[in-house]
């Protein structure tokens, strides 16, 4: 076998090894997103109206993206703790190019997200056949459809989050630029609002928030309801992982020990 | 032809100088130690030589690959075991060496093989699915140890192999270290402020002080510089000016309270001494040893005790704090 492939395989082995025995990270990625939709979606669906849809079903593609988001950016924080524990030399000294061992931490990064939303996607759908959220309706194809939609997402994601943690040091350091970069993200996608409707100053931010096209594929899957319509929603997410691909091999050439 | 050839290698951190317009040559199968204090630039040059960082100036040839033009190569020859544990804990002892095989492309049959046979070489096979967070400081590096030679490597480095670990496994070590070098004609580059593991071990040894080579020979050699056997006398009130008349006497230090001497043919001539110094309250007659050579090169002792910080502490003191 190319060495370069058994090389990305030995770092998505590991990294599966890693979410499989830390069974808390999938716990609280499950957990939270569904808190939101049931409490905050409950609570704040009670309030405000949203045409022809219920608030619940109409936030669930955004919580999808939020848990998408999050977990993809924070798993850049583990190149921070390979760093601590001297691991990253043991990789960055074999043979395999940095190109690989990122394409690796990459896959394996999207593969936990995947995870994750798949299961989210389970619980959105019995949900939505038990009428605890009326109007969500689940179907194989969306299931897949959206799977699809999030792995260009969560492939950029996880791309940004290793760039960033490949040039920090600390874990508070890592923090701290990750949530400069997540909230305005998450607030500014229309996960949680339509965004036919925004004041003229929040419009712009959302228009060139990547995250926006993201959330409206997936509500185009889920719900059937578009603004930008599939062709320009995945022309950005596609676009966006090519460009972060790209952007991150660099990083990883130029990361420091 | 050597399988390390470096030249003027330099390293700059802003004013500070690692190291500084290196040379050498090491011969393939050799086990050469790089010998020197805290600080000496002794991992920095091992840091540049496995291509992990880059050097800002000068270069060096590995297994007849330049670490600067041809790292990826450089890379497929070595093999590295560092000073901190890099062994990912989460997974198991059998799993970080699969993880390593699957980096060093060793086709998975013979990837089986290798594990069986370097787990036995270390002594875990009876542990190997037991995660690396519940080893022993001592286990885990057996276990890098055994990682490190898996892929058959023609230049295995050592940075501190067995700081922190007790007298019986480094005994165990060196041993195996030493075999393997000889049987399978691996070159081996050790880093260690172990006087007693630079002698028994290495062919040869470079002295490295503040980033340059003072010394650079095989221990025998470097302690017949000394010129002699090392007498030291504890006594109150030495006759310094009579010790120093006498002819077969190379060097005197006085420090509170106790003479050093070094005393060509010590035997024949003790008794000569004792009776011009005056009231002896304590002998010793030795060998010298390489810590004499680092102090008469250098001017200072190497403090053995006073490691970078122990290997397995900071493993618990990382863990404490996070």
């Amino acid at each position: 076998m190319n060495s370069e492939i058994r090389g990305i395989l030995a770092i998505w082995y590991r990294e599966l090894k890693v979410f499989q025995r830390e069974k808390s990270r999938l716990v609280g990625a499950i957990v939270t997103p569904v808190l939101w939709l049931l409490i905050f979606g409950g609570g704040l669906g009670s309030a405000i109206s949203i045409t022809g849809l219920n608030y619940q079903a109409f936030i669930f593609p955004g919580i999808l993206a939020q848990s998408v988001l999050f977990s993809s950016i924070f798993f850049g924080i583990y190149i921070v703790w390979d760093k601590k524990i001297d691991f990253l030399k043991e990789v960055l000294v074999s043979p395999v190019s940095r190109t690989s061992i990122f394409l690796g931490k990459v896959i394996g990064g999207a593969t936990d997200s995947m995870i994750q939303c798949a299961i989210l996607l389970v619980i959105g759908w019995i949900f939505g056949a038990f009428n605890i959220i009326p109007g969500l309706h689940l179907t194989i194809f969306s299931f897949i459809f959206s799977l699809v939609a999030i792995a260009f997402m969560t492939t950029s994601l996880v791309s940004i989050g290793l760039i960033i943690g490949s040039q920090m040091e600390s874990f508070e350091g890592f923090q701290l630029v990750s949530s400069f970069l997540l909230f305005p993200l998450f607030f500014l996608s229309g996960a949680l609002f339509p965004i036919n409707r925004l004041p003229a100053w929040i419009a712009p931010f959302t228009f060139i928030n990547p995250i926006t096209y993201g959330v409206d594929a997936l509500r185009h899957i889920i719900l059937g309801v578009s603004q930008y319509g599939l062709l320009a929603d995945f022309s950005v997410i596609i676009g966006l992982a090519v460009a972060t691909i790209i952007a991150g091999t660099f990083a990883f050439e130029k990361m420091k020990l | 032809m050597p399988i390390i050839e470096i030249k003027n290698l330099t390293k700059k951190y802003r004013d500070i100088t690692a190291v500084d317009q290196l040379n050498l040559q090491i011969e393939e199968g050799e086990i050469f130690g790089l010998l020197g204090p805290n600080g000496a630039g002794k991992t920095t040059t091992l840091m540049m030589l496995t291509t992990l960082i880059k050097p800002s100036s000068g270069t060096a040839k590995v297994n007849g690959f330049d670490i600067v033009k041809n790292p990826d190569k450089v890379r497929s020859s070595i093999g590295m075991v560092f000073q901190d544990p890099s062994s990912d804990d989460t997974l198991t002892g059998y799993e970080n060496l699969k993880l390593h095989g699957m980096l060093y492309n060793i086709p998975p049959v013979e990837r089986e093989k290798r594990i069986k046979e370097v787990l036995e070489l270390v002594e875990l096979t009876g542990r190997k699915n037991e995660l690396v967070k519940n080893y022993s400081g001592g286990m885990r590096r057996r276990l890098e140890l055994g990682r490190g030679l898996m892929h058959y490597p023609k230049v295995l480095f050592l940075d501190e192999p067995t700081l922190g670990l007790d007298p019986q496994t480094r005994d165990h070590l060196w041993r195996y270290i030493e075999d393997l070098a000889r049987r399978m004609h691996i070159s081996v580059i050790i880093t260690t402020h172990y006087m007693e593991e630079a002698d028994m071990l290495c062919d040869r040894v470079a002295i490295i002080d503040s980033g340059k080579i003072v010394a650079l020979d095989a221990p025998s050699k470097l302690k017949e510089i000394i010129g002699g056997d090392v007498v030291t006398i504890k006594i109150k009130e030495p006759k310094i000016d009579l010790i120093k008349q006498l002819p077969y006497i190379s060097k005197v230090d006085v420090k509170d309270g106790i003479v050093s001497l070094t005393v060509a043919n010590a035997s024949e001539h003790l008794a000569e001494i004792l009776q011009t110094i005056g009231q002896v309250d304590s002998v010793e007659v030795r060998q010298p040893t390489l810590s004499d050579v680092f102090l008469h090169y250098t001017g200072r002792e190497i403090r053995e005790d006073s490691a970078e910080g122990g290997w397995a502490d900071r493993v618990i003191n990382f863990r404490s704090k996070h």
